[in-house]
This record gives structure tokens, C-alpha cells and sequence, in this order.
């Protein structure tokens, strides 16, 4: 007898629907994906093919020139470009690597241990979620030079550690996955409050905290913002590149190729994490 | 009897460890910048000398004379209400679309939307495309289908800039919410779908409406959170493609406006009172927002 292959039936699903989204999707993913292709073919270009006129989408001859002219740009410069690379990586890391800790450690206390006003607490994250910290820039400014952070790259590490989406993530996803009964077990056998956090929840919302490390990287790795930052030795790479971009029609081979650069980092993380990310965030809901 | 009492709560030194750290922080460069915000915003303060009390002046001076102030509420409204809304309504789309694709195509697609929103310096591409002259890419393409004759020049052109901010402000607005919308779609058990087919829903426009939004309501009052508060955000992208400020500020959003106040005239009483009110706006949006959305499905 022949075997029949057993698939679920697609319920309410027509042939035409299925179509229809297809090409809809189709057309809407090209523009999506439009502005990051034509960066990847020009950082790809020769000089002759950045200015043919009439203007051409793809490369037809690539070659690596417009990498080597970038670093030949960043070797130029005052501040070496290993400097601006450096300060970049440090406060990604030091930001991304203290929002976590902390911010797990006060999603563990607020949906797990009973205290007063933890409400309250969690009631300002849910409306700092509300507004832009654009709002914030000027008082942001004097918060930073009262404590004497203007020219540190603290003021670009501390503040990402109280991001308050991350907190929001941690907290409904270890509401849901991290039942009662185990921390009540873990307390009978005496192991204390950080022992039960560091060895049974932690490794419980390991999705979660993997989401936290993507949003916070992609966040700092971006930045450009130096308001609080004016010595030159110590702003990030992005801005460094910004001033490539900004250094006229002569550079645009150089500018495409240092804006893929900087597009490769966030997206390769986000491939690799990307199922962990959509698992964090099935719990996310806020309820009205 | 008192070590019982006290094996039933955790010791509050331990609470403070664990809450102390976070709170700290955000208190200092979140709650704390908008109390100063709305104290200062009720000054006459330049950032060097003591500011003095004026109590509403400032929004007198924004209200009723400052005409830039009110074309800067009425733009960011416009691009608020593109971006949010709209944006929202393609999250939602795409993600539901992206949902009836197999799991292998539907991670990649979901890249190809998410990428933008991650990409920090794309704005050289649009740039190149909306460049002014006859090697930009929109000229180029026009100018060979023979819709117009000589190059526009978009980025200057008082007509054009709020459109392709708008524009470029969607293409890159598919972040944090899409993403959960996606987690939304995928959470949502198939035994709901097989027992509403039982009950007699006939298509998946029905399916949407009656079981998946329903279910995932909460993603929804999330997304729709980050979409609202992202889209009155807007300043960097008209800063990047149209100058600052913009020809004639015909994109001169409220946070360019807070710019201008803040960081070019030094005048910090009138910028705070600019994001005082932002502030207030977003925060109502926000709860009207969410007051509607817990309607959906009703």
C-alpha cells in the first residue's frame, strides 16, 4: 500500500489568499530591502561605475577600493581607527553586559519577591515605555555634569544599564517561566535569595536575557549621539564614520562601505538570536 | 517564634540588592531629567546663571507667539500619525502575513523587515536616492520614464520633505513592536483555529478578527506603546535627509524645535517647556491608545 504523507490541514486558507500575500509581500520586502542592497553594491563599486550617469542600482565590476579608501580615511585621521572602534566596543559591552545583571536582578525581586510599592515600582518602567527620551536631552545634560561624566564614556555606559524595556522583557517573560514551586523548593534546601537567582533563574530565562543583550547592543552600537562626549580620542565608531559620510561626493564609495560595516555587526546577531528573541517576546504583553 | 516570622519574608537587605541597583539608575537619567524637565520649564534659565521663576510664560511665548512652534506641533502630529497608525497597521500586516509562511522562509523574511530599524546610518542611501540632482536615483528613474523633465530637487523642496520624511520614517519604523507582533502571531495555539472552524469562521480575515486578536491583545498594547512613543519621536531623520533646519521648517518637527531652544539658543526654560509638553502628549496618546485597543474584537 501506498503510504500517504500526513499534513495538517491549513484551515479557512485559499489558494488565491495564499498568492495575493506572497506578491504582497514580495513587493513590500524589495522596498525594505532596496536601500540596504544599493549600500552593498555601491561599497562594492569602482570609481567608473559610482559615476556613470545614467545612475546604475547594481555593481557590475566589484572590488574591495572603496574598503581600502575608508581605512585610508580612518588611518588619517587624528584619532586612530582602532581608538573609535575601541570606545565603541567598550560601551556596548560594559552597557549591554550591566543592563542585564541588573536589570534581571530587579525583574527577579519585582515578580518573585514580596515587598511594598514593588507595584509602584514597575507602574513608572510601563510609563517611562510611554515617552521618548528625546524629551529628556537638556536635564539629561545637567544630570551628566553635576556628576562629572561630561567627557567619560560612563555617561554613554551607565545610563543604557536602566533601560526600562529591558527591565518590562525580563519581568513578564520570568513571571511566565520561572514557576513558584522551584524557588519554594530551592528556599527549603537553604540556598539564599542570589544563589536561587544566579544557579535556578538565570539559566531559566536564558531567551530572555538574550534578548536584553541584542536590544541593548543594537542600541549602543548605534549611537552617534555625543552631546555628553567632546574630546575626539573618546567618541564611538559610528560617529567616526558619520563624519566619512559627511565628507562630500568623493567619499560616497567609502561612505557605503563604512555603513555596511556598521550594519553587518546588529543584523549577524540578530540571525543568530533572532528565535530567542520572538520566544522573549511572546510574553510581553501589557494588559489593559 | 520571631525566626519563623521571619523565614516568611525575604530580609529587606536582600530586596534593596536586588531593587536598589536598577533603580538607581533609572531614577537618575529617567525620572529625575523629567521633574527637572518641568521645573525648569516654568524658568527663564541659559544653562550659566540661576534660573529665575516665570511661571507660565514660557508656554505663553510658545503658544501665542511663536508661529515655528506651532507649525513644528502641527507636523509632528502629521508624521505622528502616519508613523504611529499606519505604521502599526503594517506591523500587523506583515506579521500576519509572515506567519502564514514556513518557519525557515518566515525567519528570513522577518529579517528583511526588521533590518531597517536596526541599520543605524542608512540615511547616505536615501540621500543617494533623493539626491537633487540627475544622478539621484528617483531623478535618474523619473527622467527615463519621462514623468518630468529635469532633476527635482526633493531634500530643499518645501513640498516634498514631509512626504519622504514620512516615507523613510516607516521604512525604518518595523522595529521592537513588529517584532512583537510576530511573537504575537506565533504564540497563539492552533486548537483555537480548529475549534473556531468547528464554529463556523469561514476565512482568515474572520480568523484574525475573532481569535487571533483578540488572544493577543496584550502584544498589541505593547506594540502600539513603542509605535507611539517612537513615531512623536521623530527629529534625527529630518536632521539627517532635510538639514536642520529644514527649507522653510516644512519638517520641523517639535524635537528639532527642542534642539533649536536647547542646544542653539541656550534658551533651556522654553526648550523644557517644548518637552514638557511632548511629554504630556505622548503620555495621553499612549492611554487613549490602549483604551481603544482594548476594544478590538468586542
Amino acid at each position: 500500500m501506498k503510504k500517504v504523507k500526513y499534513r495538517p490541514k491549513r484551515l479557512n486558507r485559499s489558494l488565491a489568499g495564499d498568492i495575493w500575500i506572497g506578491i504582497f509581500l514580495f513587493i513590500f520586502g524589495a522596498f525594505m530591502a532596496l536601500p540596504m542592497i544599493y549600500a552593498i553594491c555601491t561599497a562594492f563599486k569602482p570609481a567608473d561605475e559610482l559615476w556613470v550617469y545614467p545612475p546604475r542600482f547594481f555593481v557590475e565590476n566589484p572590488t574591495l577600493s572603496n574598503f581600502k579608501d575608508l581605512f585610508r580615511i580612518l588611518d588619517d585621521s587624528v584619532v586612530p581607527f582602532s581608538r573609535y572602534l575601541a570606545n565603541t566596543l567598550f560601551v556596548s559591552i560594559a552597557g549591554t553586559l550591566g543592563h542585564v545583571v541588573l536589570s534581571s536582578m530587579c525583574a527577579y525581586a519585582l515578580c518573585k519577591l514580596k515587598f511594598k510599592g514593588k507595584k509602584f515600582l514597575f507602574n513608572l518602567v510601563v510609563l517611562s515605555l510611554m515617552f521618548n527620551t528625546a524629551v529628556t536631552a537638556i536635564p539629561n545634560f545637567l544630570v551628566m555634569s553635576k556628576l562629572g561624566w561630561i567627557d567619560t564614556l560612563w555617561s554613554l555606559v551607565v545610563p543604557a544599564f536602566g533601560s526600562s524595556l529591558g527591565l518590562y522583557l525580563m519581568k513578564q517573560f520570568m513571571e511566565v517561566m520561572v514557576p513558584d514551586s522551584v524557588l519554594e523548593a530551592a528556599r527549603i534546601d537553604g540556598a539564599s535569595e542570589f544563589r536561587i537567582f544566579f544557579r535556578v533563574v538565570m539559566p531559566m530565562v536564558r531567551p530572555a536575557w538574550l534578548t536584553l543583550i541584542i536590544f541593548s547592543f543594537q542600541g549602543l552600537w548605534n549611537l552617534a549621539n555625543t552631546s555628553y562626549i567632546y574630546r575626539e580620542d573618546l567618541k564611538p565608531l559610528n560617529y567616526a564614520l558619520n563624519q566619512v559620510l559627511s565628507g562630500g561626493v568623493t567619499r560616497v564609495g567609502a561612505a557605503a562601505a563604512a555603513a555596511v560595516l556598521m550594519m553587518i555587526v546588529p543584523i549577524v546577531l540578530f540571525v543568530f538570536t533572532q528565535s530567542k528573541i520572538v520566544e522573549t517576546l511572546s510574553t510581553s504583553g501589557m494588559k489593559d | 517564634m520571631k525566626k519563623k516570622e521571619r523565614r516568611l519574608g525575604t530580609k529587606p537587605g536582600t530586596i534593596l540588592a536586588f531593587v536598589a541597583p536598577y533603580y538607581i539608575v533609572f531614577f537618575t537619567f529617567t525620572i529625575l531629567p523629567v521633574i527637572i524637565s518641568i521645573c525648569i520649564s516654568f524658568t527663564n534659565f541659559n544653562g550659566m546663571q540661576k534660573p529665575d521663576f516665570v511661571f507660565m510664560e514660557n508656554y505663553e511665548w510658545l503658544f501665542l507667539e511663536d508661529n515655528i512652534f506651532i507649525k513644528s506641533i502641527g507636523n509632528t502630529f502629521i508624521l505622528a500619525l502616519i508613523i504611529g497608525p499606519i505604521g502599526y497597521l503594517l506591523c500587523l500586516m506583515f506579521a500576519w502575513f509572515i506567519n502564514e509562511l514556513r518557519p525557515r522562509a518566515r525567519a528570513i523574511v522577518t529579517l528583511i523587515f526588521y533590518a531597517p530599524s536596526i541599520t543605524g546610518s542608512m540615511y547616505l542611501v536615501w540621500r543617494a536616492i533623493f539626491s537633487g540632482d540627475a544622478y539621484g536615483y528617483l531623478n535618474g528613474f523619473l527622467m527615463k520614464l519621462g514623468v518630468i523633465s529635469s532633476p527635482i530637487v526633493w531634500l530643499r523642496d518645501e513640498q516634498y520633505i514631509l512626504p519622504i520624511v514620512a516615507v523613510v520614517g516607516l521604512w525604518s519604523s518595523l522595529g521592537t513592536s513588529f517584532l512583537t507582533f510576530i511573537a504575537g502571531f506565533q504564540g497563539v495555539d492552533r486548537t483555537y483555529y480548529e475549534a473556531g472552524a468547528l464554529d463556523g469562521i469561514k476565512n482568515r480575515w474572520q480568523e484574525l478578527w475573532y481569535i487571533t486578536l483578540p488572544i493577543m491583545r496584550p502584544q498589541m498594547i505593547l506594540s502600539a506603546v513603542l509605535s507611539i512613543t517612537s513615531a512623536f519621536g521623530v527629529g534625527t531623520i529630518v536632521t539627517q535627509l532635510a538639514g536642520f533646519p529644514s527649507t522653510n521648517y516644512a519638517a520641523h518637527t517639535v524635537i528639532n524645535h527642542l534642539q533649536d531652544y536647547g542646544s542653539t539658543r541656550y534658551e533651556l526654560g522654553i526648550a523644557s517647556a517644548i518637552a514638557t509638553v511632548l511629554f504630556v502628549v505622548m503620555i495621553v496618546s499612549n492611554h487613549v491608545i490602549r483604551k481603544l485597543i482594548s476594544k478590538v474584537g468586542n
